[in-house]
């Protein structure tokens, strides 16, 4: 450590500490926060910077830095010299490895501010854990090594931070000493990274040339670059402004996230205020009712302690962006978790279709046309997303963002696609608003987060085009045939029977003077669908639109009847939302895949086995079997004609 | 020209968004109430979330019966206070067993603490649970998610968490499986004195210096709390002006020799301090560096 400079500033003043306490939480108590993350490429030296940063804030004691001299000897990859990587990367497999996996977070204090820094993976494979640090930063340091100038990485990171909104940009060209603290080094990493920023749409950014490992102006100037002659890296982050700040500017917007409601006096909406301010007297508009009303009260927990004491708090004469706090209305109007209270004169947008930018984070590919969560604030609703429009090439030569023609995303892919959501949303453009137009899909069977989103705008045609009412109702199509419109869905492996008992079941509804339409699945393939294969979209894609055609028979009046394999839950459910309660029958005709294949009507079951025919239900293929269907017949007990009676019966009276 | 919000605003604001997020999106949610100064702060934090209304969910102690007197002393007059529902839970095997820190080792946090946490969420079927723990405070946990999923098993894979985008939480759980939510995750120890020190916040008067038996063992000055404590030949307990940074089992738990006997005093001591406040605690100490990490793996809070 011998070579390593003191710290010409120490940030936790202990002088101050030591001689007045009370002066010196009177600071601290007054500090703003600023939240960055670190990203560049592998050994850009990250964990390095972080580490000297804690080191230089004397945020490491004395036990931790027993056990770091220990570990640096023992894994350390810096000879004998304390490897400040290691007190960074916590997981024992990142230690093993050497390499950062997940995002760590870190905490230093200067004078001026509280630091939180993430410090994010630099591999391509750890790309969502990156995005993830970097939705909750003010400000990102990109690392460059300076023997190795820009990377692929580098723009890859650089790209994402702009992504995601990140305005405060720092390029630290790390490790200078082991380029002789080369000023045309620096110039020409400068040179090369500035044209790639341009090119990707990053205007503003402030370079600087340090060394992590030896402490070259992280704080204070460094002597052995008396060329450079802008900001330390630390005096730059006590410098900058925060996103809180800047939101509280914005018009006023704050999503419930709870009632409140003790007793029949009070009923108040808690929530994080996203932008702008609250005060008493306020007029406010609550989306997407559009009810208005004025603000009565802004409450917080008066901090009485228990002893009796008012320290503060209680209810405020004003709140703003970065807040929590729950809010009073002089009238009763509809509001809940989900809706958004805004200024009364400048409400946002409500639609319920979108582009965005989507970030997938699954190992699971996007399944296009497939009901995902998507969870925007405090709203959840279930979206499809179409095809992708593009993605985008962050890897390629020029680094420029190229478009890419795509059929889904794979992992850590970015691309632009438009979205549907089955009942409207309150939003705003990402770049207007972080909270309101910053999004997740959560897939609906394995319940992970599979991707980020950001809104760009509504597509026009949520706004323009209107449902046309109509004189006749459905209810007047179906009276008019003595019945209730239905949708029999029978859903089951291939060979399990879907076609005969359905067959069997309009053979006997048409005995019976009723109005039905049969559509089967090999059937639609031949007309409607014939444009589609058997890949998992275009499978959820068949069945979305026979959804749609069964629909508007239901609509008719009509008893529908479907023979789909249909495997997968989420598609099933989708048409089931599709229709008014009650009117959806799902059928399960539950025949175990052993008997089916010995079945083997069509011969499908031996091409799939052969591996001639890929992407088979129930052998490459997943089926998903109905939980709790309204019906299910066993074919292995019944016949085609006694399941098809079971069915009768099931839905009599048929009026 | 809107003023910049203070870091503890800051803080604070974004542990009540989380508190009430779970508790819109939990089944039955649970606070995890340890009595230290973290839960202190956590409770105030759950209180200011739900103003006027109590907090909507109950506060669960996984006791081992060798907390410090003055906690079980705390842990009564919160409860009153807050107007929750406490829940007070000892594994019955332990009990049985008389599984204690003197005779039983690791066995004694695997058993009460461990085993005994596992037992209680699962014979309530809470789905949530809140835990007071820091990211400052050891390496695996600042690597760790605010809402962190466990196996039925109660499980944790570090290599397989989900990704937590902008203050967008994803409560969907699959069952058998639980979640175990962080607040308070972007405190520092700082952060947790200043809040008290500003909010008026009770805590147990062990944090602050005062006379009391002690013995010095294995390197840690113990404090002899009642008689249970076994001395061994020799040892007399002398009366020291000690404090505890951190508390936990009274056996288990290091004084340090300090005359701090306010907050500002013991804000000092900390800003002062040379070594890191977990080290008072035996737990960290096993399996090398991955001691917390391991711990969590087995269902380990």
């Amino acid at each position: 450590m011998s070579d390593v400079k003191t710290p010409e500033a120490i940030y936790v003043t202990e002088a101050l500490i030591a001689e007045d306490i009370d002066a010196y939480l009177d600071q601290h108590q007054h500090k703003t926060m600023l939240r960055f993350i670190t990203c560049g490429s592998v050994d850009d030296g990250k964990s390095t910077l972080i580490g000297r940063l804690l080191y230089d804030s004397k945020m490491i004691f004395e036990d931790q830095l027993d056990a770091l001299a220990l570990d640096s000897k023992k894994v350390g990859t810096q000879g004998q010299e304390i490897d400040f990587a290691l007190l960074v990367d916590g997981l024992a497999a990142e230690r093993e490895q050497g390499i950062t996996i997940d995002v760590a977070y870190r905490f230093f204090n200067t004078e001026k501010r509280k630091f939180i820094v993430a410090d994010c993976p630099g591999h391509e494979q750890y790309t969502r854990n990156m995005v993830t640090g970097a939705s909750t930063a003010d400000l990102a340091v990109i690392l460059i090594d300076a023997r190795k100038g820009v990377l692929v990485q580098t723009r890859r990171h650089s790209y994402l931070c702009h992504l995601i909104g990140i305005t405060n940009m720092v390029l630290a060209v790390n490790k200078m000493d082991l380029v002789d603290y080369s000023e045309a080094r620096f110039n020409e990493i400068l040179a090369d990274y500035t044209a790639f920023a341009h090119s990707i749409g990053i205007t503003e950014f402030t370079a600087m040339p340090i060394s992590g490992f030896k402490g070259d102006n992280i704080i204070g100037a460094s002597d052995n670059t008396p060329w450079y002659k802008g900001p330390n890296l630390v005096e730059h982050l006590e410098a900058v402004e925060v996103n809180s700040a800047r939101d509280a500017g914005k018009a006023f917007r704050m999503p419930v996230q709870w009632v409140n409601r003790p007793n029949l006096d009070f009923r108040g909406f808690a929530g994080l205020i996203a932008s702008g301010s609250v005060k008493p007297g306020d007029a406010i508009r609550v989306l997407p009712s559009g009810k208005t009303s004025s603000v009565t009260r802004v409450v917080t927990m008066p901090s009485a302690g228990f002893a009796g004491e008012t320290a503060g708090d209680g209810d405020l004469d004003e709140a703003m962006a970065g807040q929590s706090v729950t809010v009073c209305f002089a009238d009763e109007i509809d509001c809940s978790r989900g809706s958004v209270i805004t200024a009364a004169d400048n409400p946002p947008e409500v639609a319920d279709q979108f582009e965005a930018t989507l970030v997938w984070m699954d190992d699971a590919p996007l399944n296009v046309g497939r009901a995902y969560w998507l969870k925007l604030g405090t709203q959840l609703v279930s979206a499809t997303v179409q095809a992708p429009k593009y993605a985008v090439n962050v890897n390629d030569a020029g680094g420029s963002g190229s478009h890419v023609a795509v059929k889904t995303l794979e992992l850590n892919a970015i691309g632009v696609a438009e979205l549907a959501t089955d009942k409207p949303i309150v939003f705003e453009a990402y770049a207007e608003n972080r909270t309101l137009g910053g999004f997740i899909l959560i897939d609906k069977m394995t319940n992970r987060t599979v991707a980020a989103g950001m809104l760009h705008f509504s597509l026009r045609r949520a706004q323009n085009v209107h449902w046309q009412a109509t004189d006749i109702t459905r209810g007047d199509h179906a009276d008019l045939k003595n019945q209730t419109a239905r949708v029999l869905w029978f859903t089951g492996l291939s060979g399990s029977g879907k076609s005969t008992i359905a067959n069997e079941v309009e053979k006997a509804l048409n005995l019976m003077n009723r109005h039905t339409f049969l559509l089967d699945g090999d059937n639609v393939r031949h007309g409607l669908n014939k444009d589609l294969g058997f890949t998992e979209a275009d499978r959820i894609e068949n069945i979305r639109r026979v959804g749609e055609v069964a629909k508007l028979m239901a609509d008719a009046g009509l008893i529908v009847l479907t023979a789909f394999i249909s495997p997968f839950k989420a598609d099933r459910d989708l048409v089931r939302g599709m229709l008014p309660e009650g009117e959806f029958i799902e059928v399960f005709v539950d025949t175990p895949l052993a008997v089916a294949e010995a079945r083997d009507v069509k011969g499908l079951y031996k091409k799939a086995r052969a591996g001639t025919l890929k992407n088979f239900t129930g052998i490459d293929s997943p089926y998903e079997p109905p939980a709790s269907p309204e019906i299910r017949v066993n074919t292995v007990e019944m016949s085609a004609q006694e399941a098809a009676a079971h069915i009768i019966r099931q839905l009599m009276p048929l009026k | 020209m809107a003023r910049t919000l203070t870091h503890l605003e800051r803080l604070e604001a974004e542990s009540i968004h989380i508190i009430r997020e779970v508790v819109a999106e939990a089944d039955k949610p649970v606070m995890l109430y340890s009595v230290g100064k973290d839960s202190a702060v956590m409770l105030h934090l759950a209180r200011k979330a739900f103003y006027p209304s109590p907090p909507p969910f109950p506060l669960l102690h996984v006791d081992t019966t060798w907390k410090f007197k003055a906690m079980y002393e705390l842990r009564a007059r919160m409860a009153e206070l807050s107007g929750m529902e406490l829940l007070v839970y000892k594994n019955p095997e332990a009990v049985e067993k008389g599984i204690n820190p003197f005779d039983h080792g690791a066995l004694h946090t695997d058993m009460w603490k461990t085993e005994g946490l596992k037992q209680a969420l699962d014979k309530y079927g809470f789905d949530v649970a809140f835990g007071g723990a820091r990211r400052d405070e050891e390496k695996s946990r600042a690597k760790e998610r605010i809402f962190s999923f466990r196996t039925a098993s109660h499980g944790w894979d570090p290599k397989n968490q989900r990704p937590e985008l902008w203050n967008i939480y994803n409560a969907k759980k699959s069952k058998g499986e639980s979640i175990r939510c962080f607040p308070i995750s972007n405190w520092t120890e700082l952060d947790v004195w200043q809040y008290i020190h500003l909010n008026d916040i009770p805590i147990v008067p062990l944090y602050f210096a005062g006379m009391r038996p002690t013995v010095e063992r294995d390197g840690m000055l113990l404090m002899v709390d009642d008689d249970r404590f076994p001395l061994r030949p020799g040892e007399v307990p002398v009366m020291r002006s000690v404090r505890f940074r951190t508390l936990g089992c009274y056996p288990l738990t290091g004084a340090v020799e300090s005359t701090a006997s306010t907050l500002p005093e013991v804000i000092q001591e900390t800003l002062l301090t040379t070594t890191s406040e977990r080290q008072g605690r035996a737990i960290d100490k096993d399996a090398g560096g991955a001691g917390m990490e391991k711990k969590k793996q087995e269902g380990y809070f």
